[in-house]
């Protein structure tokens, strides 16, 4: 493989990786912070053993994210200089933003929100953990943006091959981010509604009857619940914002060939690029017109329209564009299904957690996940979907990639999906760990013998 | 943005100082966490807890200050930031590697089963290790102005043992400042091993500059320069006797003088990257590049000025607040 493809799987590998946990921490850092106000405002315990099993997974699921985000802020000087040198006007002054505005915020705060408990006052701590959540926040918020900017740029201007920054509110409410921004946000919610959830079944089906586990999976089944109408919702707005921009990557998420009306919506075919034909389709009459034009005479784009004359390629590659938008939506509805059947069965008669059957606390547990797999099904998409640009229109992702040595490259993508492998073991596995310790009661751990002065500064045993 | 004189010329000095700055802040803070990191093999399993909990609450915070610098290096010099990490390509990986190790490690030693605990703890050593020898090394190829021959291959190898030994050295005066008893004696030990490593490296770092750029040797040794310069190296030499003097009177029983060592090493690599800036200046790749062809479009240069002189401030401020909360001596890291 050359070092262009390589590159590609190894930014790819790099930011699936990266991507999985800020998707926790975005929207976790409410969630600890819903829990905190409502142990202030309660004083009930079972608020706070939520929340000191919860906060666990944050620090874990943070520091993830930090290393692999420091790895993503070097690759595009290691293996895409091109990308800055082109646009590093308007993509440099974007990230710098996101380092100072939300890197450094949330890092200090997070220092004194896992471990200042004991030695700050309440509203201090609380206030810390505020602004870890807004931090996360602000940073998905600027990174976003930048991304969006590759996808719909705008407020730029073009000398000499450089792209210069014309004006900056355009850049940064450019079209698509609103979209953008507002889906990745629930796709975090989601995620985190679902890992709550998941976990505590999991201690439920361990015999974990505790208040603890109660309040969270009722937090965490009633939130599902909550933001996955709205995520549709978003996610069809998304669908239409991205037919008015990036057409060729509508076709290619619809499977539709030829530009016409009465589009049907695919539920599966094998898209095949050479014979430019799906195999062994089965889809719903007119389906993909009315969702995208609301009228079954509607006409979608289809794909033959981005090839040129000389038979050249100008739309993104059609299998796994039209794949992982399936399955992300497909994850959506198993979502929606999931969620929903079990909030009606805790509400039924009020039972809560005990109105469940076993079968669908069961089902939770590899449900802990499906945020991952729609987030990434769609960031695939999203991403796939753009190619053969870096920057619609502006620059291919070709004209980016670095003059470095293949096997290099080669050595360091192998190096880095071995320690990814292995570090989504451990962390799939500590949380498993984590979540059978709570459910058997956790032990209190042996103290490190202090000096006088450290002991006066800790507050009691518990 | 007229104001100053020609933004082409004020903006990119200002920027690379801002980088300059954000180096040196990193290289010590986060020197401090590394060089701990690096001693770990040194510490009995309860020293251990001690040597995390005093960095636990910093460490994030630390790198955040390497992140700054690279992104400065990105947005303000887009082209030397390519040249610079391509050229390094192999080192940068093995460095985030490193970072990666450590920085999870931090988190799975205590979170994961106790049997695991060791292979963390094992794996924190080697990813601050593996941190530490790759920013030598950089350090050492960036000195040689990036070029790869046998020559600067050794030099690098060289330099990247004695910034690791600069690392475990300011980490060591870290530990005098946050633990007691036997910890504490054992950091003095290894404070007073590490500062001959310290100026060994200084030394090879001097001598090694001038002698492989004329541009840099006219720069110290041209009259009237070398006498303005002269209080450097003094200043150098009289550091590290304060520094030797500083640990022959600890560990003490009142704990006077704990946090001496630590401002002294603070200082001493203030210097020694101060006489590294005034040598490489203009250039930003060493010989290739100045800093005001590689700068970027003024326009994008002073959005990003106008929101770091707000916000630095601030993260001063709340940098200082994180370290009032967990001043004096460190205490086991406990979630409640
Ligand atoms: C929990 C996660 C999750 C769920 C359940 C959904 N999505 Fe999604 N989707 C994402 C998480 C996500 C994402 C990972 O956050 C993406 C990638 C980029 C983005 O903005 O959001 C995305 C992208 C994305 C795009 C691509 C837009 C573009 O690239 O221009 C479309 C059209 C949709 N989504 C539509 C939907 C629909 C119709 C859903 C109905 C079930 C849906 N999404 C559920
Ligand atoms: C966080 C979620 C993201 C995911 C999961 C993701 C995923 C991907 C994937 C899979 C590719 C490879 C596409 C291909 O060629 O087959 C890619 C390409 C790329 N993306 Fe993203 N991306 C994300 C966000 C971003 C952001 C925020 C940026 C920039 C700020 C970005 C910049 C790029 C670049 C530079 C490439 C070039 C490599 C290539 O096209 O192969 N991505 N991304
Ligand atoms: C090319 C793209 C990206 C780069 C270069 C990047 C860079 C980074 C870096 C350097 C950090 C560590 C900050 C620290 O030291 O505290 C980080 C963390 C983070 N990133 Fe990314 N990132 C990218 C993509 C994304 C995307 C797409 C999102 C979300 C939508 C995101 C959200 C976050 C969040 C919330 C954090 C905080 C730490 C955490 O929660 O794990 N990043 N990123």
């Amino acid at each position: 493989m050359d070092t262009l493809m390589l590159s590609r799987i190894q930014f790819g590998a790099n930011i699936s990786f990266h991507i999985l946990f800020p998707t926790i921490t975005i929207a976790l850092g409410w969630v600890l912070l819903f829990f905190k106000l409502r142990f202030n405002a309660t004083g009930d315990g079972k608020w706070m053993e939520a929340y000191r099993f919860w906060v666990k997974v944050f620090a874990l699921s943070f520091a993830m994210g930090v290393v692999s985000g420091i790895t993503m802020s070097f690759q595009f000087g290691t293996n895409w200089p091109g990308f800055m040198e082109t646009v590093g006007n308007i993509a440099g002054p974007l990230l710098a933003y996101e380092v100072l505005t939300a890197f450094f915020l949330e890092a200090v705060f997070l220092g004194i929100m896992l471990f200042g408990f004991s030695r700050v006052p309440s509203w201090l701590h609380t206030t810390a953990t505020f602004l870890v959540a807004f931090g996360t926040t602000m940073s998905a918020f600027w990174i976003i943006v930048l991304n969006s900017w590759m996808h719909t740029p705008q407020g730029y201007e073009m000398r000499d091959g450089v792209a210069f920054a014309t004006d900056w509110m355009a850049i940064i409410f450019n079209p698509s981010m609103p979209y953008r921004f507002t889906h990745m946000l629930l796709a975090s919610g989601l995620t985190v509604a679902f890992l709550v959830a998941g976990f505590s079944a999991f201690r439920w089906l361990l015999g974990d009857r505790s208040d603890g586990v109660r309040v969270t999976l009722k937090t965490g089944v009633y939130l599902g619940a909550l933001l996955i109408p709205l995520q549709i919702l978003m996610g069809d707005l998304h669908g239409l914002n991205t037919l008015e921009h990036q057409p060729q990557k509508v076709a290619a998420m619809e499977g539709n060939w030829e530009t016409g009306p009465n589009v049907p919506l695919l539920l599966f075919a094998l898209p095949d690029e050479e014979a430019r034909e799906n195999r062994f389709e089965v889809g719903i009459p007119n389906g993909a017109s009315l969702i995208l034009k609301h009228k079954a005479e509607g006409v979608v784009p289809g794909l033959n329209d981005f090839v040129t004359e000389d038979g050249e390629v100008s739309h993104p590659p059609v299998a796994p564009v039209f794949w992982s938008f399936r399955i992300m939506v497909g994850t959506g509805f198993a979502m929606l299904f999931l969620s929903w059947s079990a909030a009606f069965l805790m509400l039924r008669k009020g039972r809560g957690p005990d109105g469940l059957p076993k079968l669908m606390t069961l089902a939770m547990v590899p449900m802990a996940f499906s945020g991952w797999v729609a987030t990434l099904a769609g960031w695939y998409t999203t991403e796939i979907g753009r190619q053969p640009w870096l920057v619609q229109g502006v620059m291919t992702t070709e004209m980016a990639v670095a003059d470095v040595p293949a096997p290099f490259v080669a050595i360091t993508l192998t190096t880095y999906l071995a320690i990814y492998a292995l570090l989504l073991a451990a962390y799939v596995g500590v949380l498993f760990y984590l979540a059978r310790k709570a459910a058997h009661g956790d032990v209190p751990r042996r103290r490190t013998p202090q000096s006088g002065e450290a002991i006066t500064r800790t507050v009691p045993a518990e | 943005m007229e104001l100053f004189g020609d933004p082409a010329q004020w903006l990119p000095f200002t920027f690379a100082a801002l980088m300059g700055v954000s180096i040196l802040v990193y290289v010590v803070l986060d020197g401090f966490d590394l060089g701990v990191g690096v001693l770990f093999p040194f510490a009995s399993d309860d020293e251990k807890d001690m040597m995390v909990a005093s960095i636990g609450p910093f460490w994030d915070a630390n790198e955040t200050w390497l992140v700054l610098a690279i992104g400065l290096l990105l947005v303000a010099f887009p082209s030397a930031h390519g040249t610079i990490l391509t050229a390094l390509y192999l080192p940068v990986a093995i460095m985030l590697i490193g970072l990666i190790l450590r920085g999870v490690a931090f988190e799975f030693r205590v979170k994961a089963p106790t049997p695991h605990k060791a292979t963390w703890n094992w794996l924190f050593f080697a990813g601050s290790l593996m941190t530490s020898l790759a920013q030598g090394f950089m350090l050492g190829k960036y000195v040689m102005g990036l070029e790869s021959t046998l020559g600067t291959w050794v030099f690098a190898m060289i330099t990247a043992v004695f910034l690791t030994v600069a690392y475990s050295f300011i980490g060591a005066c870290w530990l005098i400042l946050k633990t007691e008893y036997t910890l504490q004696s054992k950091a003095v030990d290894w404070a007073k091993g590490g500062i001959w490593g310290l100026v060994l490296g200084l030394g090879a770092v001097s001598l090694a500059t001038p002698l492989v750029s004329t541009r840099i040797f006219d720069k110290w040794f041209t009259f009237p320069e070398i006498i303005l310069l002269a209080p450097m190296p003094i200043l150098s030499g009289l550091l590290v006797w304060l520094l030797w003097r500083s640990l022959q009177r600890l560990p003490n029983a009142t704990d006077a003088g704990a946090r001496t060592p630590f401002l002294y090493a603070i200082a001493l690599f203030v210097l020694a990257f101060g006489g590294l800036a005034y040598s490489f200046y203009p250039y930003v790749v060493p010989e290739k590049l100045t800093i005001y062809e590689a700068a970027s479009a003024p326009e994008s240069l002073f959005i990003i000025l106008v929101g770091t002189v707000f916000v630095l401030p601030m993260i001063a401020g709340y940098t200082a607040l994180a370290y009032t909360i967990f001043k004096g001596k460190a205490a086991e890291l406990r979630y409640d």
